[in-house]
């Protein structure tokens, strides 16, 4: 990465886009504590964010790409171990489990083990488990990868809440007419640098042409990260 | 913050390990399974006697001191006889049906009297044939033999009564009076070890499994210290290693009649140390590997000869002087002198001190350099 630096505000959604190997998923990492920046840091309402115990990296919930959960466990046990990671325990931690498997809607499959469920409602329950917590901000590492339209739709539906909700969310993504539908702001970095970070009509203005042609994002994505394959 | 999220991580484990089938088997039955059999084919319950050498003779001289000679060894305490003919005993020595065969030839009676009283003449030969893969039962019989043919030429000579100039008693000693030698006992310490090894090197190669599945990064996420996440690991891999060994044991004490003869709290020592020992080499292996394919193979390699330098399979006493001393350095040496001593031997505490203490070096050692070597960091 190299000097990347963009802002993620309150109820908005900023899409991280990027082409394979751009660094999407590096930076996210960072943020989440993951990774450890040669230079630079990550600040949260003003505060750096230091150390594995920070109590700041509570107000982040993570969403990996992959399906971060255990097949073997129930759904409900799942959240239990993720939230009790957050310190939750008790009222308050089967309160935020109702709440999170509500919102993804997989209330009535609590119980079951994950192994039944599937890809849609792993996913689902992936982005529950990254919310559990109640989390500022909410970092979803391509979190519609392989669902299917409906699923997919019902993740927009819960992300549109949390933004409602006041929750900052940073949304990385191939798919492109995801972040058209979803991103308040874009951020598109490629080889680890950022190339544009705007609005969605910032950005078709900012293109030769852009604002009088109706291009697509996918075809501003393509002029400002060129048109060579990347893997 | 810390504590919830520790005992969060080692109820999950303990969870997720009853949950899996293939992995309570392994931990469980097949200890049992293999323990069972290696005890049985090793003496078995109780047996006070030693066990017979099995020896086919032939006596082609057929004489009067040939004749005392091979009914001297059938009445022997040490052997048991087989009387065939020379061919016979050749081809069951071949063939490995039988350790040891003798052959008593032609005018080896006659032979034998003339060179006592003639030194300087030509002896007759004696033949022993041995299967070359039991040595060790090939001295036992020319031993028994010698002194059954100097009994018959004696007797043959006019020496009255004869018999040997001393009497010589063996007893079988233990720390304690009329504790019969149970093999089941270093049966089930062998086995139990090396599949707490196992389940303790599994659960390490699981945490590939889930940093290749992005829980790691839930994990590392989340504001808790690197401390709690290896102590948590530590601290639910020592309880399923525990309780590999300690159904094991318990299953023996119930089927086999095993006691721990010595020190309980030596015994349980040992255990614990021995499960804190494979906690933190499971770990290692988590540290080292680079992938759960590539760690699953090395780390199998890995315990198997821990396990065979160790003692689990066959006592360190048969090895050979110089390796005795270098398996030292083997932490299951450890372990198994310790669970040893504390069972059948029945020594008291002492004699788990110093194996628990190495163990828990072991474990201290192994935990570090893991900590020290983890990869942190996601890509």
């Amino acid at each position: 990465m190299d000097d990347v630096s963009f802002t993620v505000e309150p109820g908005r959604l900023t899409g991280l886009l990027g082409p394979n190997g751009a660094g999407k998923t590096t930076t996210v990492s960072m943020i989440a504590g993951l990774t450890r920046p040669e230079r630079g840091s990550v600040l949260v309402n003003g505060h750096a964010l230091s150390g594995d115990t920070d109590p700041m990296k509570r107000t982040i919930g993570l969403v990996p790409q992959d399906l971060a959960l255990y097949d073997e466990l129930s759904a409900r046990d799942n959240l239990r171990f993720f939230g009790a990671l957050y310190d939750l325990s008790g009222a308050a931690l089967e309160k935020a489990m109702t709440s999170a498997l509500t919102l993804v809607g997989l209330a009535d499959r609590a119980r079951d083990r994950v192994k039944t469920f599937s890809g849609g409602m792993k996913r689902r329950l992936n982005l529950a488990a990254g919310l559990l917590h109640d989390p500022d901000i909410l970092l979803l590492d391509e979190p519609t990868v392989g669902v299917d339209p409906q699923s997919r739709n019902a993740i927009f539906d819960n992300l549109e809440e949390l933004k409602r909700r006041g929750k900052a969310l940073l949304y990385t993504t191939h798919y492109m007419e995801e972040a058209e539908r979803l991103a308040d702001r874009i951020v598109v970095i490629d080889a680890g640098k950022v190339v544009a970070d705007d609005t969605l009509a910032g950005l078709y203005a900012g293109v030769k042409g852009g604002a009088q042609s109706h291009l697509s994002l996918e075809a501003v994505f393509l002029m400002l990260t060129g048109r060579s394959l990347r893997d | 913050m810390g504590l919830t999220a520790f005992l969060a991580m080692v109820r999950k484990d303990l969870v997720l390990f009853i949950s899996d089938r293939r992995s309570v088997i392994v931990a469980f039955a097949v200890p049992i399974f293999i323990g069972s059999f290696i005890g049985s084919i090793t003496g078995g319950v109780g047996r006070n006697g030693r066990p017979r050498v099995n020896v086919a003779i032939a006596d082609d001289d057929g004489g009067a001191i040939s004749t005392a000679v091979v009914a001297g060894v059938q009445a022997d305490e040490n052997l048991n006889v087989t009387v065939t003919t020379s061919d016979d005993v050749k081809d069951r020595v071949k063939k490995g049906t039988i350790g040891v065969g003798a052959v008593i030839p032609r005018g080896f009676g006659e032979g034998s009297t003339r060179s006592l009283v003639r030194p300087g003449g030509t002896r007759p030969q004696l033949f022993v044939f041995y299967d070359p893969s039991r040595t060790i039962e090939v001295g036992l019989v020319q031993g028994v033999l010698t002194q059954h043919v100097m009994l018959a030429i004696s007797r043959a000579m006019g020496v009255p009564r004869p018999s040997l100039p001393f009497t010589m008693s063996a007893e079988a000693l233990t720390s304690r009076e009329n504790v019969p030698y149970n093999s089941y006992a270093h049966a089930f310490a062998g086995m139990g070890i090396q599949f707490l090894l196992f389940s303790a090197l599994n659960l390490g190669i699981e945490m590939l499994v889930e940093r290749d599945r992005g829980l790691w990064a839930r994990l590392r996420s989340a504001p808790i210290s690197r401390f709690v996440i290896v102590g948590g690991k530590i601290a639910s891999i020592t309880i399923i290693s525990l309780m590999t060994l300690l159904v094991s044991f318990g299953f023996a004490m119930i089927v086999f009649k095993v006691r721990i003869e010595g020190s309980l709290i030596g015994f349980l020592a040992v255990s614990i140390a021995c499960s804190m020992m494979a906690a933190g080499f499971g770990l290692l292996i988590a540290a080292v590997g680079n992938s759960p394919k590539t760690a699953r193979g090395v780390s199998t390699l890995a315990s198997l000869v821990m396990v065979m330098l160790g003692g689990a399979w066959v006592p360190t006493f048969v090895f050979p002087k110089w390796l005795q001393q270098v398996t030292v350095i083997v932490p299951v040496r450890w372990a198994v002198d310790g669970l040893d001593a504390t069972t059948w031997r029945g020594l008291g505490l002492s004699s788990a001190v110093v194996p628990t203490l190495a163990l828990l070096g072991f474990a201290a050692v192994f935990t570090a350099i893991a900590f020290a070597r983890f990869r942190w960091e996601e890509a």
